[in-house]
């Protein structure tokens, strides 16, 4: 793989470029109080061409290595968003879900660190007590420390309040026991924020990485995310300090989880939307250069209404997620609903957008390796993780009533 | 009940969709999610101007919409509120 680029982009008074894709014709233009930062952005855009080829071989693979994590590291992509006494580098909503669309354009893996690692971040930057703000939220922004969002177990999905996982207090120290699964990045993850149980309610506790008693299972193999080095984690007896605690029993837990998941929510509807577009751009590209028959594969209606579905599906996606940031910018955990209505317009985007440009490309789209392939599967996934649209229909219901009994 | 157990109130019965006595237990009553735990913080910091910290979290301090409004009342005796995480901010519109 390519270095990382330095970001040195001759400064300029370019709007901020669209994550890749020709999308629809200058739908909107764009907003003054939401002009991305040049640095974030472009670092991100700059990284996201230099791995655009190593992408699709990660996933064959089945793991993102370890130049490409230390890339993101050094582009300060991995927290951008945490403010600058945090390490970070005060990303604005629009800055971080631009950045965040560059990256997913190229690569599902690369999107899903800089969502956990931004969900951990959030969650310890809303939660975390002061020692704990002060000592890891720098390590998360730097790389230093890598982070895993340790939830889902075997009956907890969904409900995550039902969470089995056992933090019990020995007298002196925390112990953890229990077992995770789908941790993304669980393979390598030092940083792991995990959700379970004290004998006064369920909360989240942080466990370093090399503490005695993890177990790690990598897994191979899965429908999509597979450079993500993804892992199910058992924690048998694992001892932490008592300041390790994220928040006091009974509320922890769901606080905790739902500004985590808020916030990943928040980065995955932007991958998305660069997936959708960067299918799309793929989809145009084939059809355009494709000759069947004497006549280019562009030439026939049936494909022009493809492609054009497909525009307005991106369109539609980049819109909601714009409207979610600039929500987030005004109220930084107020945004629950947009944000939610955003990840569930763009991940099923992605996935309509992934389905059609297989379907222009053909036998090209089931190549081993193409992009368009890895996102069909990708996409799927990227529908069920942090809130499935069964439940995002439901709130975004339930709001709805509630206007209703409002009036 | 105070001015402030009013609109709280009124919060949780427009949220809940359901008539929210002062002295309720909804958390009980299994009337909210975690999304709604999380929106009830930021409408309690965004309207009354305060910042909620991690150790206001025990859930008794949010059982009922008396007791919401006892914790703000305690905050608004205390020190100011407001810094970089977002939280405390004026309520938008």
């Amino acid at each position: 793989m390519p270095p990382a680029a330095s970001g040195a982009r001759p400064a300029g008074p370019d709007a901020p470029r669209p994550a890749g894709a020709p999308g629809l014709p200058a739908a909107v233009p764009d907003v003054p109080a939401a002009v991305p930062d040049v640095s974030v952005v472009d670092a991100a855009a700059d990284l996201a061409a230099a791995v655009r080829e190593d992408a699709g071989r990660w996933d064959e693979r089945g793991a993102l290595p370890d130049e490409a994590v230390r890339a993101v590291a050094a582009a300060g992509l991995l927290a951008p968003d945490l403010p600058a006494r945090h390490g970070g580098a005060g990303a604005t909503p629009v800055q971080l879900g631009e950045a965040v669309a560059h990256l997913g354009g190229v690569c599902g893996a690369l999107r899903a660190l800089l969502t956990v690692q931004g969900m951990t971040a959030a969650a310890l930057l809303r939660w975390g007590s002061a020692a704990q703000r002060e000592r890891w939220l720098p390590a998360l922004a730097s790389g230093e420390r890598l982070a895993g969002f340790a939830a889902t177990e075997r009956e907890a999905g969904s409900a995550l309040a039902e969470v089995g996982t056992r933090i019990e207090d020995d007298g002196e120290q925390l112990v953890v026991t229990g077992a995770k699964r789908w941790v993304t990045f669980g393979q390598s993850a030092d940083l792991l924020l995990v959700l379970g149980r004290t004998a006064a309610g369920p909360t989240a506790v942080l466990v370093e990485g090399d503490r005695a008693g993890i177990g790690r299972e990598p897994v191979a193999g899965q429908l999509g995310l597979r450079a993500a080095r993804i892992a199910h984690l058992t924690f048998d007896r694992v001892r932490v300090p008592r300041e390790n605690l994220v928040a006091p029993a009974g509320a922890g837990l769901t606080h905790t989880a739902a500004v985590a998941l808020d916030h990943g929510r928040f980065t995955v509807a932007w991958g998305c939307v660069g997936m959708a577009e960067a299918c799309l751009a793929d989809a145009v590209e084939h059809a355009v250069r494709r000759v069947q028959g004497g006549v280019p594969l562009a030439e026939h209606q049936l494909v022009r209404s493809l492609l054009a579905r497909s525009a307005v599906d991106a369109a539609a996606a980049r819109a909601l997620a714009e409207r979610a940031a600039q929500a987030r910018a005004g109220s930084p955990l107020g945004a629950v609903t947009e944000t939610v209505a955003a990840k569930y317009a763009a991940a099923g985007a992605a996935k309509a957008v992934a389905d059609r440009a297989v379907q222009v490309l053909g036998s090209a789209g089931c190549e081993p390796g193409g992009r368009p392939g890895r996102f069909y599967r990708d996409a799927k996934v990227m529908e069920i993780i942090e809130g499935s649209p069964q439940l995002a229909e439901l709130h975004l219901a339930d709001r709805l009533l509630r206007r209703a009994v409002r009036r | 009940m105070t001015d402030t157990a009013i609109e709280i109130r009124e919060f949780l019965t427009v949220a809940l969709r359901r008539p929210v006595e002062p002295d309720e237990d909804y958390f009980a009553l299994g009337l909210a999610d975690s999304l709604f735990a999380l929106e009830l913080v930021v409408f309690v910091e965004e309207r009354f101007g305060i910042r909620i910290e991690v150790e206001d979290l025990e859930l008794d301090n949010f059982r009922t919409a008396e007791r919401i409004a006892a914790l703000v009342a305690g905050k608004h005796g205390g020190p100011a509120a407001g810094d970089e995480t977002g939280a405390g901010r004026a309520a938008r519109g």
